[in-house]
């Protein structure tokens, strides 16, 4: 049933997707993350737009990420934005997962007690100085288990990808299944690497949140 | 003392809904004079040092620093809300220490007292650094530059942030129950300091506290609040010798009382 030899013969096709699925993952996460950053911050900078924001978030959290892909990819040639499915599909995942980070960040600043905002209101800083300084250095070392969980759930997203034929690990490996008839091998490789992937992330993150506990908190 | 206030709060108001919580106030303060703001609770001393800090908008009136508006600016010869640049020129002649300190936990001592001048002044930090060290040398923690706020006892956490206040250089101290959240026996360490202050420095200092004797001992002049208005000032020794209101009176005999 199982055949080592064939394991042998897919393997560097699969570990050639397995990259293309990891970059998905870490620039869908750079994307994310910034993107999040950004739209959590410009809720408190400017407080005309944490409605629109609100609504915004609620709307990509509250679609599948599948439906996002389709768009970008499907619909927006016809408003004459035209991605490849790489992009389109790295970009889907940016964004439904910008939505959650943003949340997260939110709640990492409303953590920040008022007066450490008053403090810097009382020497004179300037917004981006309070931000850049005071409030996210004191923000972000908290929500870094969150944020870490979103990449693993964002990682383990990518097989969606295949949907619109981005050649990623999952695929990859339906197109060596249906050339060779043979699903077992490469279904069940794609499964173990997605829990290899999953165990070392979660290993990395527990080690960084270690090292951002080290520092003297309050 | 000069005759032209460095502080005027000329008719300002604050609500908040359907409570007024400063009616019409108006109080001017001199160059260099040493004000000691007391008043039961609520009776809105906070929220005049607030106001000041611009940490609080006003409703009406308007707030003059040095001379020039603070909560307004001139526009055509007319009054008009000042917008973020202008507060910001004029605030920078302000600093404040807060009851509950508001050190910046992630930053050593040290740190806690360049950030502004770098940030805000443009100061090297090898000239920020030197004037903090000169001002944590004048409250006693030149030993303690490189601990982080959480490593310091609440009398030292106080200190800080009074050296890190006056490395802006500010004309105006506003001191906001400044040990009221300290041990009993810290208290003495900071009231120390701003006793140093006040004969070391030619600041105006406006402070909002409970401790009865070292207003009487320290200020230039004690202004009552009760119910968002001032209800009597003076002199200490007026003041606390012969209070003339009624409400004053009270007031002295419940905390006296209280010890
Ligand atoms: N953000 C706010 N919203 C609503 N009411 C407020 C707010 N801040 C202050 N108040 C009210 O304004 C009044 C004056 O408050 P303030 O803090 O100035 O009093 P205080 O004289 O400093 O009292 P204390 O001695 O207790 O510190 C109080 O009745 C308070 O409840
Ligand atoms: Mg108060």
């Amino acid at each position: 049933m199982w055949d080592w030899s064939f394991v042998l013969e897919i393997l560097p096709v699969l570990a050639h997707a397995a990259i293309i699925s990891i970059e998905a993952t870490l620039i869908g996460f750079v994307l994310a993350a910034t993107l999040g950053l950004v739209l959590a911050l410009a809720r408190i900078a400017f407080p005309s737009t944490a409605l629109p924001i609100s609504v915004l978030v609620e709307l990509i959290r509250s679609t599948p990420l599948l439906i996002q892909i389709f768009f970008l990819y499907f619909v927006f040639p016809s408003f004459g934005v035209t991605l490849d499915a790489f992009t389109a599909g790295v970009l889907a995942l940016g964004i439904h997962y910008a939505a959650y980070c943003s949340e997260v960040y939110r709640s990492g600043f409303d953590n920040i007690h008022r007066g450490q905002w008053e403090a810097c209101t009382a020497l004179n800083l300037s917004s981006w100085t309070t931000f850049r300084d005071i409030i996210i250095p004191q923000a972000i070392p908290p929500i870094v288990p969150a944020l870490g969980n979103y990449l693993v759930a964002l990682f383990k997203e990518t097989p969606l990808l295949s949907a619109i034929a981005v050649l990623e690990l999952m695929q990859t490996a339906k197109i060596i299944g249906s050339e060779t008839f043979r699903y077992t091998e490469p279904i069940t490789l794609v499964g173990v690497f997605f829990l290899a992937m999953s165990l070392v992330s979660a290993t990395l993150i527990r080690a960084v949140e270690r090292l951002l506990n080290r520092r003297p908190a309050r | 003392m000069t005759d032209k206030p460095i502080v005027r709060f000329d008719k300002v108001s604050k609500r908040y809904g359907p409570l007024t919580v400063l009616d019409s106030l108006e109080l001017d303060i001199f160059r260099g004079e040493k004000v000691a703001i007391i008043g039961p609770s609520g009776s809105g001393k906070t929220t005049v040092l607030r106001m000041l800090m611009t940490l609080e908008t006003i409703d009406d009136g308007v707030i003059w620093v040095d001379g020039e508006p603070l909560t307004h600016m001139e526009r055509n010869g007319k009054l008009v809300r000042a917008d973020q640049a202008h507060i910001r020129k004029i605030r920078a002649r302000i600093g404040m220490v807060f009851q509950s300190f508001n050190l910046f936990p992630h930053m050593t001592a040290m740190a806690n007292c360049i950030e502004a001048p770098m940030t805000v002044l443009g100061m090297k930090r090898q000239d920020a650094e030197a004037r903090a060290a000169d001002l944590l040398d004048m409250v006693g923690l030149a030993q303690k530059k490189e601990h982080y706020p959480s490593q310091l006892s609440g009398g030292q956490q106080q200190r800080v942030a009074i050296a890190r206040a006056l490395a802006m250089r500010p004309k105006i101290m506003l001191f906001d129950e400044v040990t009221s959240a300290l041990d009993p026996e810290l208290v003495g360490e900071v009231l120390q300091v701003i006793r140093k202050l006040g004969s070391e420095h030619d600041l105006t200092m406006l402070m909002v506290t409970h401790q009865m004797g070292f207003a009487k001992e320290f200020a230039d002049r004690i202004c009552f609040f009760y119910q968002g208005k001032i209800c009597e000032q003076g002199h200490p020794k007026e003041f606390f010798g012969s209070p003339k209101n009624d409400r004053t009176k009270q007031f002295l005999h419940a905390v006296l009382e209280a010890g």
